[in-house]
């Protein structure tokens, strides 16, 4: 099946000369059940998609303030089907598209075809495995195949040409692309090769590219925004929530507002 | 017959292994994999190595007749592969020696390392010394409480030794940061992982700079008893001893091998770091492998009285050697392991590493069902230096 629900989604505000803006939120931090109440919250703020993440025991992506969030999560006792149960309550009011990011061994553990399965039931329109590099991740996608749930793939700076084409060419929903060479988290400059490297990126997929990791500022938003169709923000997200600061979420959005004149 | 070297694609034994990492350490992975398949193929690589192994290690190491024991226990003849006696008193030093000449070779002048017991950290440590490298080494906090000297002997070989608060604050958090770390430094660094796990090509090379234990014990013991041993014991942790002691056995069937896990408290206490006897799989730092988890996904806590075995997982090629029967994996309980301490300490003036007190545990219990004909080798992979802190607190002035 075609993935279309995110990328149409993607799409749409692209074509209304807006960038994409994905805000990420750890699942179960300040408690599973502030879930809903963020998802519609970011939703309503004009939220082109929002990124659920899992918490993990061995997050190898994710930076301290992810990794800080993952283990407030954890000791509230969050489990991944505790989080597709949550969803399924009140995933018919979200309307905006849901993308999880989870390591892979909790859905090896959920079970690969269940948890396909049951994120189509509960309306996830995509799937983010900072783990599974396009060489594993053949079963999966597998399972994901008769869904509309969207393998999103990650590139990276480092990535040579010819496994950005093969990624590309695998590519649902839109490419994630990494900013840094490092882990999710708050950062001041940006790498020189960036621009060059949208530029590339853009000239070959079909699909949307969005920037994410190490995106913090409304400044960032703007100008790595201007870059890509979109961008995903975490670390400042979750800190934002968790500081109880929702004037620098509603900055952050706003920012990605602003008319692109191309 | 099943495959015992079942590698039909790279990096995977049978189901087990694999390249589970972001995507930014991909090209790094390649890389390392391009470099070491041309390292290996160079005749002047493996001459390189060799020179340091036999004049800065102290190899070859000997297997030794352990006469005392052997007449004690009354059953098979025990012979000790003494691993203990290479530079830095374990095994961990035939890998770092060839990663930091592999390192060398692909201009890489930064290493970052994890470490358990701090044995792994030492021979980074002391191998970056010898190459003129920078090193960082990630430990966890535990494990610092744990082994408080090996921080100042990393220090004192020039490297920064940062502790992991993560998670429970030993091996397993150590390799998550080392991992995080090498994300960011991708360009300069090469990471040495120092047990057959994590992403192919690890456990290979891992395995393959190890494998100098098991071949040398081969030829050693033709040349000695002029046939193979009947059994071959080692401990497992990652499993890197283990493997190098291993691979070269695996195509004589009629040498049984056995793998030690750490049984902590007990298996059935829940409390232990034996992975293949809790019979779950699955992926972390890499790779598809045997894993303390819960029904969750989530990793747990491994337990051990040595930090050396105290990781959560058993490597891919271990975890492929236990589906198909070739190795046969126990376990040994911490009490056990420190009456393993006493006995080889006693009948031998050999104070063993807590790890190997696992393997020699076991052994003992091996050799007396064995009859005098038969060979049983013991991988004696460290000396117990590091650990009588540990042993004199846990037999508390018992002796």
């Amino acid at each position: 099946m075609a993935k279309k629900r995110l990328l149409e989604a993607i799409n749409k505000i692209n074509f209304d000369g807006e960038k994409a803006f994905i805000p990420y939120i750890m699942a179960g931090d300040g408690g599973l059940n502030s879930l809903k109440t963020k998802l519609l919250y970011l939703q309503d703020l004009g939220a082109t998609a929002i990124e659920v993440g899992i918490p993990f025991s061995d997050p190898v992506a994710d930076g301290p303030t992810i990794q800080s969030a993952g283990e407030r999560s954890l000791a509230n006792g969050t489990t991944l089907r505790l989080i597709m149960k949550e969803i399924e309550s009140f995933y018919e009011v979200v309307k905006v598209p849901l993308v999880l990011m989870t390591y892979y061994n909790p859905i090896l553990s959920y079970g690969l075809k269940k948890f396909a399965v049951d994120c189509e039931r509960i309306g996830i329109s995509g799937l983010i495995v900072p783990d599974l590099p396009i060489e594993e991740s053949d079963t999966l996608r597998m399972e994901l195949a008769s869904t509309d749930v969207a393998l999103v793939p990650l590139v990276s700076l480092t990535s040579p040409a010819e496994r950005i084409a093969k990624i590309i060419a695998s590519g649902e929903g839109f490419i994630y692309a990494v900013t840094v060479n490092g882990i999710t988290g708050v950062r001041d400059g940006f790498d020189e090769q960036l621009k060059q490297h949208f530029v590339s990126l853009k000239e070959k997929s079909p699909i949307p590219v969005l920037a994410g990791f190490g995106i913090s500022t409304p400044e960032q938003v703007v100008n790595i925004g201007a870059l890509a169709d979109g961008v995903i923000v975490g670390s400042a997200i979750v800190d934002a929530f968790h500081q109880n600061d929702l004037s620098k979420i509603q900055a952050l959005i706003q920012a990605s507002k602003k008319k692109v004149l191309n | 017959m099943v495959n015992l070297r079942d590698e039909s694609r790279a990096g995977r034994y049978g189901r087990f292994g694999g390249q589970y990492v972001p995507e930014t350490l991909m090209k790094a992975l390649n890389e390392l994999e391009l470099a070491y398949n041309n390292a290996i193929n160079d005749p002047t690589f493996k001459e390189e190595v060799d020179y340091y192994l036999k004049d800065y290690v102290g190899r070859e190491t000997p297997l030794y007749y352990a006469e005392r024991l052997t007449k004690e226990l009354g059953g098979a003849k025990i012979y000790l592969k003494r691993e203990d006696l290479n530079h830095t008193g374990a095994h961990k030093i035939n890998n770092t020696i060839g990663q930091a000449v592999l390192a060398k070779r692909m201009g890489k002048k930064k290493i970052v390392a994890e470490t358990g017991a701090g044995q792994h950290g030492v021979a980074t440590a002391t191998v970056c010394a010898l190459f003129d490298m920078e090193c960082v080494v990630f430990m966890g906090k535990e494990d610092i409480r744990r082994q408080e000297l090996n921080i100042f002997r990393m220090e004192l070989l020039g490297a920064k030794v940062v502790s992991v608060d993560q998670g429970s604050g030993t091996l397993k958090d150590a390799v998550n940061e080392a991992l995080r770390y090498w994300v960011s430094n991708v360009e300069d660094t090469h990471y040495i992982l120092g047990s057959a796990l994590g992403p192919h090509p690890f456990p290979q090379i891992v395995r393959d700079f190890q494998r100098v234990i098991g071949v040398e014990t081969r030829q050693q013991i033709l040349e000695r008893e002029g046939k193979l041993p009947d059994a071959v014991v080692a401990c497992v942790g990652g499993g890197s001893n283990a493997i190098g002691m291993f691979h070269p056995f695996l195509e004589d069937e009629a040498v049984a091998l056995f793998g030690v896990e750490a049984g902590g408290s007990g298996i059935t206490t829940g409390l232990h770091a034996a992975a293949v006897a809790s019979a779950k799989e699955g992926v972390l730092h890499g790779a598809f492998m045997y894993i303390l988890q819960d029904d969750d996904g989530y990793i747990q806590e491994a337990h051990s009285i040595s930090a050396g075995l105290d990781y959560p997982a058993i490597g891919p090629e271990h975890s492929y050697l236990h589906d198909i029967g070739r190795v046969k994996y126990t376990s040994v309980t911490d009490l056990e392991a420190l009456e393993g301490v006493k006995l080889l300490s006693k009948k031998e003036g050999i104070i063993p590493a807590l790890e190997s007190a696992h393997a020699i545990h076991y052994a003992v219990r091996l050799a007396k069902e064995m009859s005098p004909e038969q060979i049983l080798v013991i991988c004696l992979s460290g000396r117990g230096d590091k650990d009588v802190q540990t042993v004199r607190d846990a037999l508390g002035g018992e002796q």
